[in-house]
């Protein structure tokens, strides 16, 4: 999947990816795709979380091993 | 970034959270929780009363983990509560706790303190604990507002979510 900017969450526990990926969001422009590669567990239902709560776009989650891949895009 | 932030609160839900503990495991609840409402879009506030002041000092080396009082604490070996009790076993159980947190990629409690900072949580001081302390000002962090259970009522009364931490 093509995206605009890449956020490394790996080793980063709650609540950092999620804050991390707002920060990220916050300097793209609307439309724009933001690829997450985290490591946290918790952060595969957090992310949907996060999505639905305001309203930016979780195109995909995928799972590399032990590595959890998501793509987002901005409100 | 800060204008972003301000901009991206669409939610128009309110958070308010009273920390009243100043242990390091007790520091984490508010902070997770008040940066993430905050990264959510949520508008929040926490009082911090009693114990919970000592979160705010600049200095943060007080802040600390006691095993004594605590079963549930996982320890590395079955520990009596006498050992627990012997001098500098309170700082031992900080320092592992921290290493522990360190290696498992947990922020800092000064690091989410500093999240919720940018995200324009206002952190308020509860006065009447800082007279009864003799706590100075100067010992706090610029940035937070000193009142007392009015104030905190006048922003948790129209809330979403509040809590007693």
């Amino acid at each position: 999947m093509q995206f605009d900017r890449e956020l490394d969450a790996r080793g980063l526990q709650c609540p950092l990816p999620i804050v991390k990926t707002k920060k990220q969001l916050n300097e793209m422009a609307s439309g724009q795709v933001l690829r997450v590669v985290s490591t946290d567990v918790g952060s595969l239902k957090d992310m949907e979380a996060f999505a639905e709560q305001t309203g930016n776009a979780l195109l995909s989650t995928e799972t590399l091993g032990k590595e959890f891949v998501f793509f987002l895009r901005r409100k | 970034m800060r204008a972003n932030v301000v901009q991206e609160k669409s939610l128009d839900k309110k958070m308010a959270i009273i920390a009243t503990k100043g242990t390091l495991d007790m520091a984490y609840p508010p902070f997770i929780l008040a940066s993430t409402a905050a990264t959510l879009g949520y508008e929040v506030q926490v009082f911090f009363t009693f114990y919970g002041l000592q979160l705010l000092k600049k200095d943060l080396s007080d802040v600390k983990v006691s095993p004594l009082g605590n079963p549930a604490m996982p320890m590395p070996i079955p520990m009596p509560v006498l050992v627990q009790a012997l001098p500098g076993m309170e700082s031992m159980a900080t320092m592992m706790m921290k290493q522990k947190i360190k290696s498992k990629g947990v922020a800092s409690i000064e690091s989410l303190r500093e999240v919720c900072i940018e995200a324009d949580v206002k952190f308020i001081a509860c006065q009447m604990t800082v007279d009864l302390f003799d706590f100075k000002k100067s010992d706090f962090i610029d940035g937070i507002v000193y009142g007392g259970a009015a104030t905190f009522m006048g922003f948790a009364g129209n809330t979403d979510v509040c809590l007693f931490i």
